[in-house]
């Protein structure tokens, strides 16, 4: 992938000079063994980025934390000397989120995997945030139980790294997103203290600061052990792959199924660039010729998911579905959804390189949208594949271009910074599950107003008084907590003018 | 800004939240207005706080200090429902009924269903009020996707949006929800709704002794049904019932009540729903409270309340409604003890006004109540909204 400029960096902490972080690596040393802490530049590369490849910043020291004594140690240690942390788990987040500070500990914590024997009376597990999301459902499937969150990257992301973000996945039309299947967490507060939020019971008297800190992309603390809630394996799921001619008939069949009152576990949309490359990389077979295809999946007792599924294809015909299969087994269901799932790899095999976006819009405002991402397309001389969560509006636009050609990687770039534009403005989201990150801070003060960040700052203020839990990430301008913005009075001006959001 | 003449007028009896009368009423008709009203409040520092049905005012304990109440049922606007997103904009002070009402006539709901007639959406958020059907549908937090918020100093703040996808930013919604107004009085709401189910099957299995709903309960819990509710009414020491409810299509909840009979080895069908379903249990000289805790404990914790203690059960998600006789609030400390093995907890919902001013309303918060400080600290630093009512005094 093309190289961008790295955004600009955080104001490090006036104490965070050279020496005293050589100094910070020798007391972490000590504190959590030789072997676990890196600063030889070589070493240090490897963690430079982590799914969003395009920024780049080598930390000065890499910790390999093994236990939740090396995070308490790690984080005290950097709060004494005022030096930023950012925690990492596979490193496989799309917005920078685990972007390391060019003068902070980077807190690796991909080797605390341990899980704690499933409860399935009470369907919750334990688990270190290292822990891969699709272990959980590997140690609960004897007892009849899933983790329900399952993002494109299950094989490979942390569970620790899904509550940063509040990972969504193909399924959370129906079952939730992360937030929803997160009952408790040990968290280590930017000061090195630890606080337990929420528990193993469904509720607790005082704010629910767990919903906050899920999704707080690493700016709150670091979770060192989490609570999970499992579901029911369903009695049955059935799996239907449609093609369509026409785009707009597969987002017709899309709004058709929500208007009939069927919420399935997924609907899932590609278009045909999409489709083409997932062909070429995977073969998984996709109708030919199709211009559209939805991957319709419905689970729960079986005489409603039989009703249900009938009621789907007759939709899907109406809208001229010109072919209709359904999934006969297990295997048959893995190959439609790999189509799917390795579509964002897939593209490279159409394209020397390309951004991967994600916005979100209201999901009747789908044809409009997707015929504006084609125009806009077209007029900056691209191509765009489109890959999505149509139940959900969640977008997954994946702008082409070649490296090799002078400019394009920039051209390519302020298409993508213009679908985000175009999905604000059709009352939609920056982000539906990739999360902010270093990548789209700056669109944040387009989306919410000042006083909406400055109270979100609030919250960063009460958790990390200093900034230093992964700083220069989610909010567009860096602010010292000391500072209060004084009383306002009257409206923003750009709600005033009638530009802005107001709800 | 200059607005229309505010509607105030002095508090009375009749306003009295947890038996403290305001000083002041305030009635607003918008955002701004709850802006002008708290800056105001600020300028002058007097405390304040919010209320809407006035239905669970006393999920709280009294405040400290009440100068102006703001009474929200003048922010009653529905502001946008996009029937084909399956979403809706409205305003804190719109009662819930009235929400329902109209999302209906769209074959759609908000899937929440506390008993307390009445409420506004404001107040079901600042409470965190649910019902039984938060077993299929979950709370307000898996609901809420958007809210704006009028803070101590007047600021107009929004956190979330209108699509049900989206992590731009905090959730700042999870923070407001179950907060009794203490970070900001919520003048607007956005959710994501459900399809209204088309049929509806019910299934009581009466009990001889209320314990063997628990082993029930995870029976069902471990099953591949799919009820909206499960919920046991008891009485300790005494008899009750185990009510199930599926709502789906026609052929699903009739072949889902036909299993459920046969899992459970017994239970009537029906059409309609029990009379005190979804009710809590009690009356005005009860000490009524909410439990909540690890959903297996069930029978721990129906073991664990005193005889002749009125009991309705969301049985398979951990969550209880109790009413102790008032003779056995002295009980409470203990009942805190022995729930506390099952991550229990027991929260005070009303109790008569003799008994409120003396008990412990919130019982113990564990080790993140610091950080819940510095979280009030910075929202209202000069402690004015809702004073007292929350944890720790706060």
């Amino acid at each position: 992938m093309a190289s961008l400029p790295a955004p600009a960096p955080a104001p490090a902490p006036a104490s965070a000079d050279a020496g005293s972080i050589a100094g910070l690596a020798e007391r972490l040393r000590k504190a959590v063994g030789v072997g676990r802490v890196l600063t030889d530049h070589a070493q240090l590369r490897t963690y430079e980025c982590d799914g969003l490849t395009n920024f780049r910043v080598t930390p000065a020291v890499v910790v390999l934390a093994e236990s939740r004594q090396h995070v308490i140690d790690t984080v005290r240690l950097c709060a004494k000397a005022g030096v930023p942390f950012v925690a990492r788990g596979s490193g496989t987040g799309l917005s920078g989120g685990a972007l390391p500070v060019a003068e902070g500990v980077l807190l690796v914590l991909s080797r605390m995997r341990a899980l704690r024997p499933v409860d399935p009376d009470n369907a919750r597990v334990v688990v270190e945030p290292g822990v891969i999301n699709l272990w959980v459902t590997r140690d609960a499937s004897p007892h009849d139980l899933a983790y329900a969150p399952d993002p494109s990257s299950q094989l490979v992301c942390s569970i620790g790294g899904n509550v940063a973000e509040n990972a969504g996945g193909a399924h959370c039309l129906k079952y939730g997103f992360t937030v929803n299947h997160v009952l408790g967490a040990e968290v280590v507060l930017p000061d090195g203290s630890v606080v337990h939020l929420g528990g193993t019971a469904p509720e607790h008297p005082g704010y629910d600061l767990l919903g906050a800190f899920i999704g707080s992309e690493g700016t709150l603390g670091v979770a060192t052990s989490l609570t999970l809630r499992l579901v029911r394996v369903p009695e049955a799921v059935q799996t239907m792959l449609v093609g369509f001619h026409s785009v707009e008939d597969a987002g017709g069949t899309v709004s058709d199924i929500i208007a009939a009152g069927i919420v399935p576990a997924a609907i899932e949309m590609m278009d045909a660039l999409a489709i083409e490359a997932a062909e070429a990389a995977v073969h998984c077979g996709y109708p030919a010729g199709a211009v559209a295809v939805l991957v319709i999946e419905l689970d729960g007792p079986q005489v409603e998911v039989d009703a249900q599924f009938a009621q789907v294809e007759r939709i899907a015909l109406a809208r001229s579905a010109f072919e209709t299969r359904i999934a006969q087994d297990a295997a048959e269901r893995a190959l439609m959804w790999k189509g799917r799932k390795s579509a964002f790899a897939a593209v490279g095999r159409i394209s020397p390189a390309y951004f991967v976006q994600d916005g979100v819009i209201p999901r009747t405002q789908l044809p409009q949208v997707l015929s504006e991402i084609g125009r806009m397309a077209d007029a900056a001389g691209l191509r765009v594949a489109n890959v999505f969560h149509a139940g959900d509006g969640n977008l997954h636009p994946l702008v082409l271009f070649d490296d090799a050609v002078e400019g394009q990687a920039h051209d390519a770039e302020e298409l993508a910074g213009a679908i985000l534009d175009l999905c604000i403005s059709s009352g939609g989201s920056i982000t539906g599950e990739h999360g902010v990150g270093a990548e789209k801070r700056t669109k944040m003060a387009v989306q919410f107003t000042p006083e909406d960040l400055d109270t979100m700052q609030l919250v960063r203020c009460a958790f990390d008084p200093d900034g230093i839990a992964n700083p220069g990430k989610i909010f567009p301008t860096p602010r010292l907590c000391g500072e209060r913005p004084g009383p306002r009075t009257g409206e923003h001006p750009v709600q005033a003018a009638g530009l802005g959001e107001v709800f | 800004m200059t607005a229309a003449v505010l509607d105030r007028r002095l508090g009375t009896a009749d306003d009295a939240v947890a038996g403290v009368v305001p000083t002041e009423v305030v009635r607003p008709s918008g955002a701004q207005e709850v802006a002008e009203v708290l800056r105001q409040a600020q300028r002058d520092g007097r405390t304040a706080l919010a209320a809407g049905g006035r239905t669970k005012t006393g999920w709280a304990p009294p405040p400290s200090s009440a100068d102006v109440l703001i009474d929200t049922t003048g922010l009653d606007r529905l502001v946008e429902h996009t029937a084909g997103d399956l979403v809706v904009v409205a305003e804190a002070g719109l009662r819930l009924a009235a929400l329902q009402q109209r999302l209906g006539a769209a074959g759609q709901w908000l899937a929440l269903d506390p008993p307390e007639q009445g409420a506004t959406l404001g107040g079901v958020v600042s409470a965190n009020a649910s019902g039984p059907r938060r077993l299929r549908y979950g709370t307000v937090r898996d609901l809420l996707i958007g809210i704006t918020v009028v803070l101590a100093d007047g600021t107009v703040a929004a956190a979330g949006g209108k699509v049900v996808k989206n992590v731009a930013g905090y959730d700042l919604g999870k923070l407001y929800t179950g907060a009794h107004g203490s970070l900001g009085v919520v003048v607007s709401t956005t959710w994501r709704l459900h399809p209204l189910p088309a049929a509806r099957r019910v299934v009581v299995l009466d009990l001889a002794d209320p314990l063997d709903a628990g082993p029930l309960a995870v029976r069902m819990a471990r099953s591949t049904l799919t009820p909206s509710a499960v919920e046991l009414h008891a009485t300790t020491g005494g008899s009750g019932a185990l009510v199930m409810v599926f709502e789906a299509i026609l052929e699903s909840v009739r072949a889902q009540a036909d299993a459920a009979v046969a899992l459970l080895g017994g239970g009537h069908q029906g059409d309609n729903l029990p009379d005190q379903f979804g009710k809590r249990p009690g009356g005005d000289g009860d000490l009524v409270l909410r439990l909540a805790f690890a959903p297996a404990a069930l029978p721990a914790v129906l073991a664990a309340l005193p005889e002749g203690t009125a009991v309705t059960a969301s049985a398979c998600t951990g969550v209880a409604y109790a009413a102790l006789p008032a003779e056995h609030a002295a009980a409470l400390p203990a009942l805190r003890t022995a729930l506390a093995p099952h991550d229990g907890t027991a929260v005070v919902l009303s109790a008569p006004p003799a008994l409120r001013d003396r008990l412990d309303h919130w019982g113990p918060v564990g080790d993140a109540l610091g950080l819940m400080r510095r979280v009030k600290d910075r929202f209202d630093p000069d402690g004015r909204l809702a004073p007292g009512r929350f944890v720790g005094g706060m």
